[in-house]
């Protein structure tokens, strides 16, 4: 079965008398393990679409299947859940709590799982090891380059063990050398078996993945696996 | 839950120290408003607690009845009496009764003079009984002795503060003095007793009781007060009312007429004193908890910055799985420490204040501060930080996480 199933989603806004369709009738499925990304330029639907499959936002019409359950008719603290359990998010900006050390930030959504500290502690200091920050656990966010504050955000959306990744711009903030090492880092998660998608407007960054939906106007405009995952810079 | 809930006291202790200086400020107004009512409360039960004191020296077995015109009566001219015949009826009549004394204030004037020294003390007549009936007890000289009485000999025994009032020697027995323009010899002197509510009692003359009676000229309409003891074994609430059924039959009162008369304990006295203390205490703390009303809505206000200030964090925390009420739970027991804070340190300065404001004036008890003030202003604070906490925690629970997110 698919992991992530879309049926007919719509998104409108109103934006003063005009309806804005963000997202115009998306019907699609993502695999478990595929390495999925969302191109188009801004206006397509991309951030819609991602908010929608985050379950940050509900659509307007259509239906939505995560995992096997139904999310569009979830309330907000149901949708507070299935983030916790089933989305880890990788933001443009990393979003990360200024007032926690990166150790802080990773075991954060631990706490909403009720979770109790030593067993939190561990599974993040798991987690910051496996992005290789296991030495830069005691700092805080403004301590940390932005490769390593990316890494941290990576490490607490790893730490749930969530069915999705979901990166946004994830390397927009980044230099290109950085941009290397993280989109590697995904690569590497992908070969784990994580299921990773990537809203972009990079091509390169796209061109990591093995399946490229293309939006414009809010509707998928091109759908193609590439197979392309291995890149040789 | 639980742990949630410790994550939730850490946080937000973090973001109080973090920051330390606004935290201080923000608090200000519960630790003025806490500091204020304890301080208001230490003096006030202080000074009940030494009031308690002071009576229970006055022995709780004695008895006063004294007569009781209420006001309306005294405009038309009406006066309730309590007479020498009740005194009598009373010595006769009821049982357990171990001391009886007729007290009579002086009406006129209570000046009295020694040498060129001039002072106004409380000029009561009364009976060697007295001496039993107030528990006092003679420094130097004699109490008024039965034969005193009987033959009106213009005799006084003084309370120390009135020797000290009129440069009497450190022995006063066997001077004279002047009261009302007549000599009178001081026989005894009275071992201090000190003040009740700042009324010194030993700025007293007792006379004998027919002496006093002869030297007032209108004796129809004699109004007495009458003190009695009782002897061991006896109940006071029953000789009570013995008392008042025996006078209200004297005084050929009808069913419906109030009583002419009030029968006080020293219990009683002592009430009464504590009702007005305590309703001081309630009134003045009242009105300064309006200060805690105050340092409550600054509370509310900084929350409602803070929410503003963590718009992004609150957007953070939700898009990785907070619900409503760990965001909730997250402010309001912020603010709940915040108010807690300044009501332990409004606590602590209250009571240094207590403390300094009756070591400052003399002779005023010493403060304290019974548990129930302080569970109050702890629990009050408390209540004012949940309160104002509300308003801002829901504001940061029903936050979208979209557009938190996106908050610059």
């Amino acid at each position: 079965m698919a992991l992530i199933e879309l049926q007919d989603i719509t998104k409108y806004y109103t934006m003063g008398d005009q309806i804005v369709r963000a997202l115009d009738g998306i019907t699609t499925t993502i695999n478990r393990n595929e390495y999925i990304a969302f191109i188009g330029s801004s206006g397509s639907g991309k951030s819609t679409m991602l908010n929608i499959l985050g379950c940050l936002d509900k659509p307007t019409n259509g239906e939505y299947h995560l995992n096997g359950k139904n999310v569009e008719v979830l309330d907000q603290n149901e949708l507070s859940e299935i983030r916790n359990l089933e989305i880890g998010f990788i933001f443009q900006s990393f979003n990360l709590l200024p007032r926690a050390t990166a150790l802080g930030n990773v075991m954060q959504p631990l706490i909403y799982r009720n979770i109790g500290f030593r067993k939190r502690k561990e599974m993040a200091m798991q987690s910051l090891t496996r992005v290789g920050l296991a030495d830069r656990t005691d700092h805080l966010p403004n301590q940390l380059s932005g490769g390593q504050r990316q890494r941290v955000a990576i490490a607490r959306a790893l730490v749930t063990h969530p069915s999705i990744l979901l990166a946004d711009e994830p390397t927009g903030n980044l230099d290109s050398k950085t941009t290397i090492e993280i989109m590697q880092l995904f690569d590497e998660l992908h070969a784990e078996g994580h299921t990773l998608i990537v809203v972009t407007h990079e091509d390169e960054i796209a061109q990591h993945c093995n399946r490229v939906v293309e939006m414009k106007d809010g509707k998928i405009f091109n759908d193609s696996h590439t197979h392309s995952a291995k890149v040789t810079y | 839950m639980l742990f949630s809930l410790i994550e939730s006291f850490r946080s937000a202790l973090a973001s109080i120290y973090a920051h330390g200086f606004r935290s201080f400020l923000t608090t200000l107004g519960i630790v003025i408003g806490v500091a204020s009512v304890i301080a208001v409360i230490s003096v006030t039960q202080g000074m009940s607690s030494f009031i308690g004191d002071t009576f229970a020296t006055l022995g709780s077995n004695s008895l006063t009845i004294a007569s009781y015109t209420p006001f309306e009566d005294q405009m038309k001219g009406i006066r309730a009496r309590l007479t020498p015949e009740d005194l009598e009826l009373i010595e006769r009549r009821i049982e357990g009764v171990a001391s009886i004394t007729p007290v009579l204030y002086a009406t006129r004037s209570s000046q009295i003079k020694y040498g060129s020294q001039t002072s106004f003390s409380q000029i009561m007549g009364t009976t060697y009984a007295y001496q039993d009936v107030s528990q006092s007890f003679m420094s130097a000289g004699r109490f008024l002795a039965r034969s005193d009485n009987m033959t009106r000999r213009r005799v006084a025994v003084i309370g120390d503060k009135v020797r000290e009032n009129l440069n009497l020697p450190d022995n006063p027995v066997n001077e004279f003095v002047e009261i009302g323009g007549e000599w009178f010899k001081i026989v005894g002197l009275l071992e201090p007793k000190g003040d009740i509510m700042g009324f010194s009692q030993d700025d007293r003359v007792l006379v004998p009781y027919a002496t006093m009676r002869s030297l007032q000229g209108n004796q129809a309409r004699t109004d007495i007060q009458i003190q009695l003891s009782l002897s061991e074994n006896t109940d006071v609430e029953d000789v009570t009312r013995q008392l008042i059924t025996l006078l209200r039959n004297a005084h050929d009162l009808g069913s419906e007429d109030d009583d002419d008369f009030i029968v006080q304990t020293a219990e009683q006295l002592m009430e009464t004193f504590d009702t007005i203390i305590n309703m001081v205490t309630v009134v003045i703390g009242g009105i300064v908890s309006i200060s805690l009303l105050v340092g409550g809505i600054g509370i509310m206000n900084i929350m409602l910055v803070s929410v503003t200030e963590r718009t992004r964090e609150i957007g953070i925390c939700k898009a990785i799985g907070a619900k409503r009420h760990h965001i909730l739970m997250q402010f309001l027991i912020e603010a709940l420490l915040l108010s807690l804070l300044g009501g332990l340190i409004g606590l602590a300065i209250g009571y240094g204040l207590g403390t300094l404001i009756s070591n400052s004036i003399p002779g005023f008890p010493s403060a304290s501060i019974p548990l129930w003030s302080v569970g109050l202003a702890l629990g009050f604070s408390g209540f004012v930080g949940m309160l104002f906490g509300i308003l801002p925690a829901a504001k940061a629970a029903n936050l979208d996480p979209i557009d938190a997110l996106r908050y610059e």
